[in-house]
This record gives C-alpha cells, structure tokens and sequence, in this order.
C-alpha cells in the first residue's frame, strides 16, 4: 500500500514493505544517503531524522507511521549549508570521520528549535543518544552555543546582528570553504 | 597527451593507462569510460598526486584513507605550500590503487601506524615544489623570459620584474609537457605559509550536508543489497543449510555461500535482495546448521587460564638489560602485580561495508578501506583478473582505527557480485559488526620491580601473555615467537632503570586480532604507566615527581610530562572529592602525557570531569587538526577504561550492539584541553598516540582518590567496592 507523506518539503509516496524502516526506504530507496546507518535499534543517533519536528531515529520507524507526516532529513535541513547548526559546524570543524555527524545536526538542530539556547546539561540530555566513536563531544558542545548564538542573529565574530548580513557571510565563508565547488 | 613528472609514479601511471585519460580524476577511476569537463578543458598531470586544469583548479591525490584524521586536509597542506596555489582552488579525490601511492615504509598502499603525514611529509611538498617549478618554466617560456625572473604566488606564475602574472590553469597544459625537474628545493620552515597554521578541514563542508560519500553510501545501476549471515563460532562453519524460506521472501534475489579460509570453507551466507532491510529480513529466514568446529567451548576465562599458564614460564626475550635476576635478589623493596585487559572491538559508527561490480574484463570496489593494495589484490583474484585490472574506488571511511586494514568485507562483495553477475553492496549489521571484528588483543602481563633504598627502580622485569596482531595479519610470520606490537609500549619503557628484562609469551587462539587504534600501546600503556604509579605510592613520591626523575634523560618526555602538569596545576587544590592521575608515554615516535581528574562517588561510579593532554608530535602541520585528534584518542581512551568489554563464551562474542559494547556518550566526556610542546622535529602523526595514557591517567587518580589499584580493565563499580 502506498504510503503518502512531505519528505524535504515534497509530497512522497512510497510504495514499499509497510514495515520498512525509513531509514532504509530513503537510503535504498530514495536514494537519500545522508541519514547514516549504525545500529538498526534507536541506540547511536546516527539515522536521525525529523517527524514533524521531533528528533527520531528512523532506523526503527517504520514507513507505515509516516502517512500524513512531514519528513526532514540533512538533505532536507537547509539547500546551502545556512542552517545555524551546519554554520556553526564548519565554523567549529566539528566532523572528524564525519559519519554521524549527519544524525549529530539533526538532533542539535531539533534542540535548538525547541530550547533556543540549551545549557551543558540540556545539551547532553538532547545529545547522548547520538553516539560518535571519533569522540567530536567537545566540539559539538561548543558548536551547539555558537549554533544558539547564530541562531538569535548574534555573531562576535561578524559584528553584526542583523540575521541577513550573518547568513550571507556564513555563505561566503562556506563558499570560501568549498571553493565554489559544484 | 600530458606527462607525468617523477620517476615514481610515471612507469604506474601509463601501465594503468592513467595519464592519457581525459578529464580529471574520475576519468582515471574509469578508463575507457572518461569524464569531459564540460568546457572540455584537458587537466595538466604535473604528478601523481597533483593535477591542474586550465580552469585553474588543482586537484590533489589523496593516497591515504580518510578516516576523520584529517589527511585530506593535512596532505593537501602539504603539497599547498610548496605549490603556492590558491586554497580556495583545491579539491581532493582519493587515489586508486597504485604503485605510485604505495606507503615507503609499508610497502604497499594503506594507512594506518599514525604513519600518513610522516610519509607524506617529503613527498607532498616535492610533488608541489615539483609542480610549481614546471608551471613557472612553461610561463617563463611563454613570455621569453629566464625562468629565474619569475616566481610563483597564489595560483599564478608572476615575472618579478614586470609584475605581469598567468593563472596557473592558462600554463598547466604547456606544463604538463615539460621534463619535470629532478632536485627542487624545498622551503626553509621559516618560510612556511600553510604549515603550522590552523586550517578549515576541506572534508567539513560536505560532511554537514549529508554529501560526504562513504562506502554504505555508493550506488551504482542495477545495484543489489546484500547482507551475510556468519558462522557465530570462530572457526566453524555451515554444515548444511534450508533458503527456501529466505527466497520466499518478496524482493531477495538468492542466497549465495560466503567462503574462505585456505583451504576455502563456507563460512556464512548471503542473503541478496533489492534493498538491504530485505536482505536483513531474509537472513531471519534462513535455516542454517552449523558446525561449530573445535573452539565451540572457548570463553573468556579459559583463554585466561592459557595466558596465566603460560606466563608461568619464559618466553621469547624482548628486551633485556642488565641482569634483572640479580638486581632483583639485592632489591631493597620489591613490588609484584598481574594486570589483564580484555579484547576490544573497532565498533566504527559505519559498519563494514563493500560494494563490488565483478565483470569479466574487470572489478570495480568502492569500498571505505584502509589497505588499497591488499583489497586490490584480494579483488582481482576473486575476480579472476589481473590486479591492474582491480579498480578500488576508496570512500570516505566512518571511522577506521584499524579495522578497516582487513579487506574480509572486500572478499564478501567480490564472491557475491561475482556470483549474481552484478554490482552488489554488502552491509554487515551492528551486531556482525561486534561479532565478527579483529579484536584488539585480550593480554596479561606480570610485572615486577626492585627499588633501591631510596625509593628507585632497580630493576623491571615483564611478561606479557597474549595472542599475536601479526600472527593473524600474515599467518606464519612470527617466526622467532615475538611480534613487537604486543609488547610495544612495555618493552619501549622510557624510565631510567638499569636492569631490565621483558619478554613475550605468544599465546595462539580463535579469536581474531587485529590492530586496533594505538595498537599494542592501547593496553600495554595502561601496565607500564599504572606499575610506575604503584612504584613511586612504593616509594612515597609524587607520582609526576617520580617519573619527572626517571625520565631526566628523555627531554621529549619530560617535556610532555611537565606541560601536562603545569596546565592541569599539578599539586594544586581541587574540588573536595576530586583527584588528579597522570601518564606519559612514547608511541609512534609522539610523545603525549595526560593528567585526568577524576572522582568516585560512593555508588563506585567514576567520573571524568577533565582530561589535560600535552603533546610533542615533532613539527605541528595543523595544530586543529591535532587537537581534534588528541580530543578523539582520549575519547577511544577513556572507552576503553569505562566502557567496553568484548568477552567469548561458547566461542562466540557475548556483546552485539551498542547496548552491551558501549560507547563513550557525551554526558559522560570531561572537559578536555589540549596543548602542543613547539618542536622543529620531523612531524608525526596524532591519530593514535594519545590513546594510552587516557587509561593509566584515570586508573591513577582512581587509585589516588580511594587507594585502590586499578588492574584489570574496563573499571567496573564493583571491583571498587
């Protein structure tokens, strides 16, 4: 039975094993490989996802729960690295092998959205359900306050608060990054 | 028809047929089927691992595997600041499998040994001198100018005189067909612009975005999902098997056998299906009798027993100085103790994965590996082709720390694409993952020390017991009883004693071994720099002071130590309740000490609350970079010595999955600090040294905090009790 539901912001169907867990209907699927596979059982964070706006982990969501549902995945979070949580990721270099850093920034971006400017404790509350064996903890937790900060439209760094000048310097500085690339 | 420039990499390039491919790096992954720049632009192959095209891009071969150690970036560094190109201009593509990127000290193309930006260290910087050189010779003949008038700067070819400039890109062709020279100078390090200076990760910004390819993310047409049921016992095998049930299922293809071993067995079996959560599926529905072969009754404890058995007797000599035996007798006071730990496994966030594609003219692997050449050659004979005619694609690897040095994945995808006459993507599970690692060493040691009456070591004798790394990476090739990695970080004890003796008890076993991040330093760090702390409680010293003492003829340790307790206030008050631990030690030639802080509440539970790592790595490349992996390895460290526990009962591994091999969280990672001692030393690498003094720098402050001496890992509440 086809299943109908918003994924990134575009009306979906899937037509699949209802039991499928999304995790797999988007990588196999979708052919979306961003959201990363790790345990299969809700235990490392790294196929999260947002259900309408809740951090959930997706390898033990099954596609039948989707109907209706408005589906986000790293794809989906911003088209240009300017989401406040991947800015402040490349500002900080927080990836190292980089392979959960996917489910990483959806639940820090899902933290965010509901506690604008978490403490270490909410932080580790919202983040130690997403294991990084490369141990980047400290770098999250550090890009995690300077997301918050981005977030309100305040930078030290660029001087500014207007939220327009801040994305449009983020984007240079990532552009600067990548060297136009693509 | 471009040129290739130094004589390592121009005899491999044309013998793969590389050099007269069009476009850039794709098209050498695909000979035959080359990739056009849409403005047709034909790329300048200065060298094997630098490539201009006439847009002015510059793309830099990548010969190590990026596993988050930062080689994309540093190796890039390197070649960029004899190269003088525009940063902004770089991309990467990881190198296929070739002469030309063999590791010199390896012998062979892979990453591993904290040995990348050491063995690019001379050869990135002269493939970028190299290239500079030709890019301003063929300017300098454009202009009809003396090449020596002329320099280069950020991307273009600038006549010194004139001011008048070429891009890079508007000269590469022209340079690509010039004689490269042989003997560049390198800079002299005071002119460095790029080494030493922190710098953005290249890799970072498709690393947020989901775009960042690692090996469970390839994809090729008509691609199908596989998944393999193993043996559960090492060392058996299928005996019979029913797939009737597993076919039924709607969207799996077959089940294929998995074999190997010499001579080949079937050791598991494939499950082949159109998505990998069916091939999942399928394999619930198979039916499989095993033979559990002669280990079926192996646990932990027993392989134990054999070590304590054996370490009852000597075994092959290590090290030896002095004569231990006597200065043991006439010792003033004597100190004994048996320390174990347990195997441990890699537990990469990306499970072991391989997509393979098996024609009959070729193999093509994408695969996050770490070992190109053995995963080549393991191909190509799977395939029945030539090894030249194995293409390995590498990946970006989610995380490695030595796992990935086995290519067992590789084989899985070769037999089973060979064997549906298809490209098929094998994907192990979390729990094949744990289950079927190459572990590192279970080991046990006994150590003893003399003191004399002032308190100092006399004397030091070890022996370890435990399975060999080598052994199992090349069969039969310890012949005289010692492999080094297993007592590295003992044998190698930098303390100032005269009389020492160390030796090895190689005991062999079914479980699989394998390296695992700072190898034998990763348990053998945690003996020698918890027995040193036992010996200075021993002696009533202060367990910095002591060491300090001991190590006054190892400046590069003494200069770690003495960092590392400056910046963690050594000796000064701390919160009520909290207790300070400190160990250094050498590993791959880098010298680390941490000093941890830590408490014991009266559940028993320990708490990390700060770990102060120095370090000297020789010449610092990107001082970020190394505070990333300081940071990392002390995370794998403190892993290790809280959480993980791999242990065998009926021959198999009891843990599967994140809940019972558990990783370090982040509610559970102290602050961390990380600080460099400045060195103009030829660099090193920092992927894996800081690792072992995490373990011993808690075990110490544990033992300062409660008095008891932590002897086995992982550190469980109840032997606090």
């Amino acid at each position: 039975m086809a299943i109908h539901f918003t994924l990134n912001g575009k009306p979906t169907t899937l037509d699949v094993n209802p039991d499928m867990p999304l995790l797999w209907a988007l990588r196999d699927n979708l052919n979306l490989t961003g959201t990363k596979f790790g345990c299969g059982m809700a235990l490392c964070g790294a196929c999260t996802v947002h259900i309408n706006g809740e951090a959930t982990r997706s390898c033990i969501t099954p596609v039948s729960s989707l109907a209706g549902k408005k589906v986000t995945t790293i794809e989906g979070l911003s088209p240009d690295h300017s989401h406040p949580v991947q800015r402040a990721w490349i500002e900080i270099d927080v990836p190292q092998c980089g392979y959960c850093q996917s489910g990483q920034i959806m639940s820090a971006a899902a933290l965010l959205d509901k506690t604008p400017h978490p403490s270490d404790t909410q932080i580790d509350d919202a983040m130690s359900g997403n294991v990084c064996r490369c141990g980047t903890y400290n770098h999250i937790r550090k890009a995690i306050h300077r997301a918050a900060q981005l977030q309100a439209g305040g930078s030290e760094s660029a001087g500014s608060g207007d939220p327009s000048a801040l994305v449009e310097s983020a984007a240079n500085a990532v552009d600067a990054l990548v060297g136009g690339a693509e | 028809m471009t040129r290739v420039t130094t004589s390592i990499d121009r005899r491999s390039l044309l013998k793969t047929g590389l050099a007269g491919a069009t476009g850039l790096v794709v098209g050498f992954y695909l000979p035959g089927r080359p990739v056009v720049f849409a403005d047709g632009a034909e790329p300048a192959v200065l060298n094997a691992f630098i490539h201009v095209s006439s847009d002015d891009k510059v793309t830099i071969l990548i010969s190590k595997s990026e596993m988050g150690q930062g080689v994309v970036t540093s190796l890039s560094m390197l070649a960029a600041e004899e190269l003088e190109c525009d940063w902004k201009q770089i991309r990467t593509e990881f190198a296929p499998a070739d002469k030309a990127y063999f590791d010199p000290v390896f012998g062979m193309q892979g990453t591993g040994g904290s040995q990348s930006v050491h063995s690019g260290w001379v050869p990135m910087r002269t493939a970028g001198a190299t290239a500079r050189e030709m890019l301003i010779v063929a300017a300098a003949q454009k202009w009809g100018v003396d090449a020596s008038d002329c320099h280069a700067e950020n991307g273009r070819v600038v006549h010194t005189a004139t001011k008048r400039s070429v891009t890079y890109g508007s000269v590469a062709e022209a340079a690509g067909k010039l004689t490269p020279p042989t003997n560049v100078k390198l800079k002299d390090p005071s002119e460095f612009k790029v080494i030493g200076k922190p710098t953005k990760r290249l890799d970072t910004p498709d690393k947020v975005c989901g775009k960042a390819m690692f090996g469970i993310d390839a994809r090729r047409p008509g691609m199908l999902h596989a998944s393999v049921e193993h043996c559960p016992v090492f060392g058996g095998k299928v005996a019979s098997f029913e797939a009737s049930k597993a076919k039924a299922i709607p969207g799996v293809k077959d089940v294929v056998p998995i074999m190997t071993g010499q001579p080949p067995v079937m050791t598991g079996l494939a499950v082949v299906a159109d998505n990998t959560w069916t091939a999942f599926e399928g394999r619930k529905a198979l039916e499989i009798q095993w033979d559990e072969g002669p280990d079926a009754g192996v646990t932990t404890e027993s392989i134990f027993k054999r070590f304590e058995e054996k370490a009852q007797t000597p075994g092959v000599v290590a090290r030896k100085e002095g004569d231990a035996a006597s200065a043991m007798a006439s010792a003033a006071q004597k100190v004994e103790a048996v320390y174990r730990v347990p195997y441990e496994a890699h537990a990469t966030m990306e499970p072991m994965n391989c997509l393979a594609d098996v024609q009959a003219e070729r193999v093509d692997i994408w695969a996050p590996t770490q070992f190109q050449t053995p995963s080549q050659q393991i191909s190509a004979a799977i395939g029945g082709v030539k090894p030249d005619q194995a293409f390995v694609h590498t990946t970006y690897l989610g995380g490695g720390f030595g796992r990935r040095g086995w290519s067992d994945f590789v084989t899985e995808a070769c037999q089973v694409s060979k064997a549906m006459k298809a490209p098929v993507q094998v994907t192990w599970k979390r729990e094949d993952d744990t289950q079927h690692d190459y572990y590192r060493p279970a080991s046990y040691i006994k150590m003893a020390a003399g003191l004399d009456a002032n308190g100092n070591p006399s004397v030091f004798t070890a022996r370890v017991a435990c399975d060999s790394i080598m052994n199992w990476f090349f069969p039969g090739s310890v012949k005289n009883g010692l492999d080094s990695s297993s007592v590295e970080g003992v044998a190698d004890i930098a303390y100032d004693i005269p009389n020492i003796l160390v030796d090895y008890q190689l005991v062999p076993g079914p479980v699989p071994q394998g390296f695992w991040r700072s190898v034998g330093a990763s348990q053998n760090g945690f003996f020698s720099e918890s027995f040193i702390d036992e010996l200075a409680a021993a002696a009533k010293r202060d367990p910095y002071e002591y060491r300090k003492a001991l190590l006054a003829k190892k400046p590069r340790h003494l200069g770690v130590l003495n960092l590392a307790a400056e910046k963690a206030g050594w000796g000064k008050p701390l919160p009520k309740g909290v207790y300070r631990g400190i160990a250094v030690l050498e590993a791959f030639d880098t010298y680390v000490a941490e000093v941890a802080e830590v408490s014991v509440d009266n559940d028993h539970n320990v708490k990390v609350h700060r770990m102060v790592c120095a370090l000297d790595c020789g010449r610092v490349i990107d001082p970020s970079i190394i505070e990333q992996q300081a940071m990392g390895a002390m995370v794998f460290g403190l892993t290790q010595t809280l959480k993980g526990e791999i242990t065998i009962d009926k021959g198999r591994v009891v843990q599967a999955n994140f809940d019972t091999y558990e990783p370090l969280r982040m509610d559970e990672c102290p602050k961390m600090e990380v600080y460099i001692v400045p060195s103009t030393e030829v660099p090193r690498g920092m992927g894996e040294p800081a690792v072992p003094p995490a373990a011993p720098a808690v075990c110490n402050a544990i033992f300062a905090a409660t008095g008891k001496r932590i002897r086995k890992l992982p550190v469980r509440p109840e032997d606090l009790a």
